[in-house]
């Protein structure tokens, strides 16, 4: 029993993280059509950046609650600088080109920000655990868990209820909308695509830093975390379908109780079964479980 | 103008037997970097021909570990030491890998060939960190390959593996040209501009890309094969989505048009990431990048193709 | 006579668009069929599922007398049913000479893996073909920079490589200036010259269908509306209210 509660608390976490970062892609998908590569490299800042910020909240010696307030701002700071200079200054330039092209383009950039992150703070890990311990633990089933975890999932729930409801319910998110069913069309209707564009993409980026920020306690923050992280969200987008909110929900769902399930009942599955599930739905359902995107097939 | 299978037979020995010539002279650490651009150029030689079709696979990592793994196994565990038998075992191992895959590969298109590709490449990752008997994720070291029944005497090992990388190379590189001038290398191309006409024209275009990617995997293997053989050394990195994403670098680079231009731009990427290494540790990945985005911006259809703009204008 | 190609009882909806309902059509040897109808009325559709594109909800599909219904278009397109299309389908950054050896491979049945594509042969063969439709001047030139009537005669050309039995033709003089469409359906008929080729076009202008129809078959709303001599059906009421516009 004690292991079920387990596996449930670490899978849900697991997903809660990677939910966030796999909402950003896929949002960045569905509007863009743009299957970004260096989103990972996005987190991996979010990341370097909390790890930053905390630091200097603890040298100015300030409350510790008010380190939570320093992740949230370097998830607000990568996104403020990077994405209009990413979206406005490179991928402008390929707009309407051939969407596997588009992906090429991104993963030159994550190649660039991969040693960009090297240059501006070295090889070694940072460790910003400090926050970790804010939530304190609490207890379930008998066991302690850590508090923080719990206010992860609390974020994902809002990050993914807030999107829901900002895409449906507001009127900016209505414009969103028509761009992510048709660009032309909505421009024809008079839509500043270019802006939705512009906004869609920094929300993408800022929902991917953000992941990076609240994990930074969790983890030694060092080189080599895109890669890791951005290959996982591929495979929670193409699960739950591109473009889809609830897929990317319902697919870091299954991939975070998947993982949690084979560590700590099967371990040699950890990794590969995250890829089997993601060539099973490819070859049965290549639109994902939430079809956005009709698959190009023959 | 002169039959093209001549012609690129010709210039292929030709080309190979001033390589050969010269690369007795070569300092080991130059062989060395050959016989890997070679190696790793073969790989992406088989992307190239992917890519004449219309797709682009982000999973050659497959072939590449499943030859590589191939190889190290049989000449630790079954004693099959020959460099030659080895690098022709590693292309049959990737090739019969890929066959069951084949048909379900072949019907798909855009990002989802690319994405489909990805992931059995990081099943095949997944599966090979956490196998223990394989070394789990630090792989495990191959056994020193022989040539001819010879021993290689250790003096001579960095020449022997380039001779062999440059002769496998070459000769793959002829067969590819042939390849690419045959009806069915023109009836790609068709594929990758108007598939829905080549159909309408009576060819069964999935038998024609399912054939494709058979032939990139034999080429992935015999790439990863010689590459393991050179290194020494196996590990799940191999099947890693950013190895894969090296040899797609190479390919764009290149472009789809000149098989020569592979192995330059395979050559110049393994010379990037050496002499980065070297002198500015942690920018070779930045200097690819910029390169990468150059290269797309300005120069689409890859290096291979000023070669043929300057033969066109020749013509004319 | 039995029927070369005989279609029966199809139906095709998508959603809840009707594309053809109880649609049922036999095409005979050496026939000149035109399809008319406006646009939406089913002609496309129709030729969509002979050719294989679209496999119908119901009915079936005869070819020599074999059922054929299930088959795609490649292989339809080896038993001898050849297509050409409304917006011409070529490989525009192949020039009219490779188009023309890419059609005469696909269509010989087993690609070679290492037999040369543009043997001299081949090239003489292909020079042949567009000699025949007046295209030789273009051979060398890229598809993409050929103006719309050329690219059009090319579509055709490259359908009749392979003496196919029966040639469906979508819109062939669409898109195409007046003046050229008289000369281009000329070029078309000589092309086919002395050789039995059944010919199905689709066709809106009816000085073209009145030219060169043997058979005139109306479609509207997804049925066929009705179908025989050209000086029938046009004269036909139904016909004349819903898809010549010269009703009473």
């Amino acid at each position: 029993m004690n292991t079920l509660v387990t596996i449930l608390v670490d899978g849900i976490t697991y997903a809660s993280w990677l939910f966030i970062v796999a909402l950003g892609l896929t949002l960045v998908f569905g509007v863009l059509k743009i299957l970004n590569i260096a989103h990972g490299s996005f987190y991996a800042a979010g990341a370097y950046v909390a790890a930053t910020f905390v630091s200097w909240f603890a040298a100015w010696q300030f409350a510790p609650w008010l380190s939570l307030v320093a992740l949230l701002l370097a998830a607000v700071a990568v996104a403020a600088v990077l994405a209009p200079l990413t979206e406005r200054g490179l991928l402008r330039m390929f707009y309407g080109r051939d969407e596997v092209l588009l992906v090429l383009v991104t993963y030159a950039l994550f190649l660039i920000l991969e040693d960009a992150t090297k240059l501006v703070w070295g090889a070694n890990p940072y460790f910003v655990s400090a926050p970790y311990s804010l939530f304190g633990t609490v207890p379930v089933a008998g066991q302690a868990y850590v508090g923080y975890d719990f206010m992860l999932i609390g974020v994902a729930l809002f990050c993914g209820v807030g999107v829901w409801w900002g895409l449906n319910r507001t009127r900016i998110g209505k414009l969103v909308l028509a761009v992510i069913h048709s660009a032309e069309i909505a421009s024809s209707m008079g839509v500043d695509i270019s802006r939705v564009y512009t906004f869609a993409f920094m929300f993408g980026i800022l929902l991917a830093a953000l992941g990076g920020a609240l994990t930074a306690p969790m983890i030694s923050v060092q080189p080599g975390l895109s890669v890791g992280v951005v290959i996982v969200s591929f495979a929670v987008v193409i699960i739950g379908g591109l473009g889809s909110i609830q897929g990317a929900a319902l697919g870091a769902l299954i991939v975070g109780l998947a993982r949690a399930l084979a560590v700590h009942t099967w371990p040699p599955a950890e990794l590969f079964s995250i890829y089997v599930a993601m060539a099973v739905v490819l070859v049965f359902r290549p639109e994902g479980l939430f079809q956005q995107v009709q698959a190009r097939r023959i | 103008m002169k039959p093209a299978a001549s012609t690129a037979l010709a210039a292929g020995l030709i080309g190979m037997a001033l390589l050969l010539a010269l690369g007795a002279l070569l300092p080991k650490w130059l062989q060395f970097l050959s016989t890997m651009s070679a190696a790793n150029g073969i790989v992406s030689l088989g992307i190239v021909l992917l890519m004449r079709g219309g797709v682009v696979s982000f999973g050659q990592g497959l072939v590449f570990a499943a030859g590589g793994y191939a190889v190290a196994l049989l000449a630790n565990k079954l004693g099959v030491t020959d460099a030659l038998l080895l690098t022709l075992a590693g292309g049959a191992v990737a090739a019969l890998l890929a066959l069951p895959f084949a048909p379900l590969l072949a019907r798909y298109r855009g990002i989802f060939f690319s994405m489909l590709t990805l992931a059995l490449s990081m099943v095949l990752y997944g599966v090979l960190v956490k196998t223990d008997a394989l070394g789990g994720s630090d792989g495990f070291n191959m056994s020193r390959p022989t040539l001819l029944g010879m021993r290689i005497a250790d003096a001579w090992s960095g020449y022997v593996l380039y001779a062999l990388a440059v002769v496998i190379a070459g000769a793959l590189a002829i067969l590819a040209r042939i390849y690419f001038e045959s009806t069915r290398g023109l009836v790609s191309l068709a594929i990758r501009e108007n598939e829905l006409r080549v159909q309408y024209l009576g060819a069964s275009t999935t038998r024609v890309m399912a054939a494709n990617f058979v032939i990139a995997a034999f080429m992935g293997g015999a790439g990863g094969a010689l590459a393991i053989m050179a290194l020494g050394h196996i590990e799940p990195n191999f099947s890693y989505w950013t190895t894969s994403g090296e040899f797609v670098f190479v390919s764009i680079l290149a472009g789809h048009y000149s098989v020569l231009a592979v192995f330059v731009a395979s050559f110049v990427l393994e010379l990037v990431r050496s002499f980065s290494n070297l002198y500015f540790p942690n920018t070779w990945q930045m200097a690819l990048g910029i390169f990468l985005l150059i290269v797309i911006r300005f120069l689409p259809r890859g290096i291979g193709s000023l070669w043929l703009d300057w033969r066109r204008r020749k013509a004319t | 006579m039995s029927a070369l190609l005989s279609a029966r009882g199809l139906h095709k909806h998508f959603g809840a668009v009707v594309a053809a309902e109880q649609v049922s059509m036999d095409i005979n040897p050496g026939e000149h069929i035109s399809l008319i109808g406006s646009n939406g009325a089913g002609k496309t559709t129709f030729v969509n599922m002979i050719t294989g594109y679209l496999k119908p909800d119901h009915g079936e599909i005869l070819l020599e007398g074999r059922d054929v219904t299930a088959l795609g278009p490649a292989q339809i397109t080896r038993l001898g049913v050849a297509r050409s299309f409304q917006m011409p389908q070529l490989c525009a950054e192949m020039s009219a000479l490779d188009n023309m050896i890419v059609a005469a491979a696909c269509g010989d049945g087993a690609l070679s893996f290492w037999k040369p594509a543009h043997t001299k042969a081949k090239r003489d063969r292909a020079h042949v073909l567009l000699e025949r439709f007046g295209l030789n001047a273009h051979a060398a030139r890229r598809v993409a920079e050929l103006p719309g009537g050329v690219r059009k005669l090319l579509d055709i050309a490259m359908a009749m490589t392979h003496r196919p039995k029966i040639l469906l033709l979508d819109e062939p003089t669409s898109g195409v200036s007046t003046e050229e469409k008289f000369p281009l359906m000329d070029t078309v008929t000589a092309a086919l010259g002395s050789e039995a080729v059944t010919v199905l076009f689709v066709e809106h202008d009816m000085d073209i269908v009145t030219r060169y129809a043997t058979r005139v078959v109306a479609f509207y709303s997804g049925r066929i509306l009705a179908d025989g001599s050209p000086a029938r059906v046009l004269a036909d009421d139904e016909v004349r209210r819903y898809v010549t516009g010269t009703a009473h």
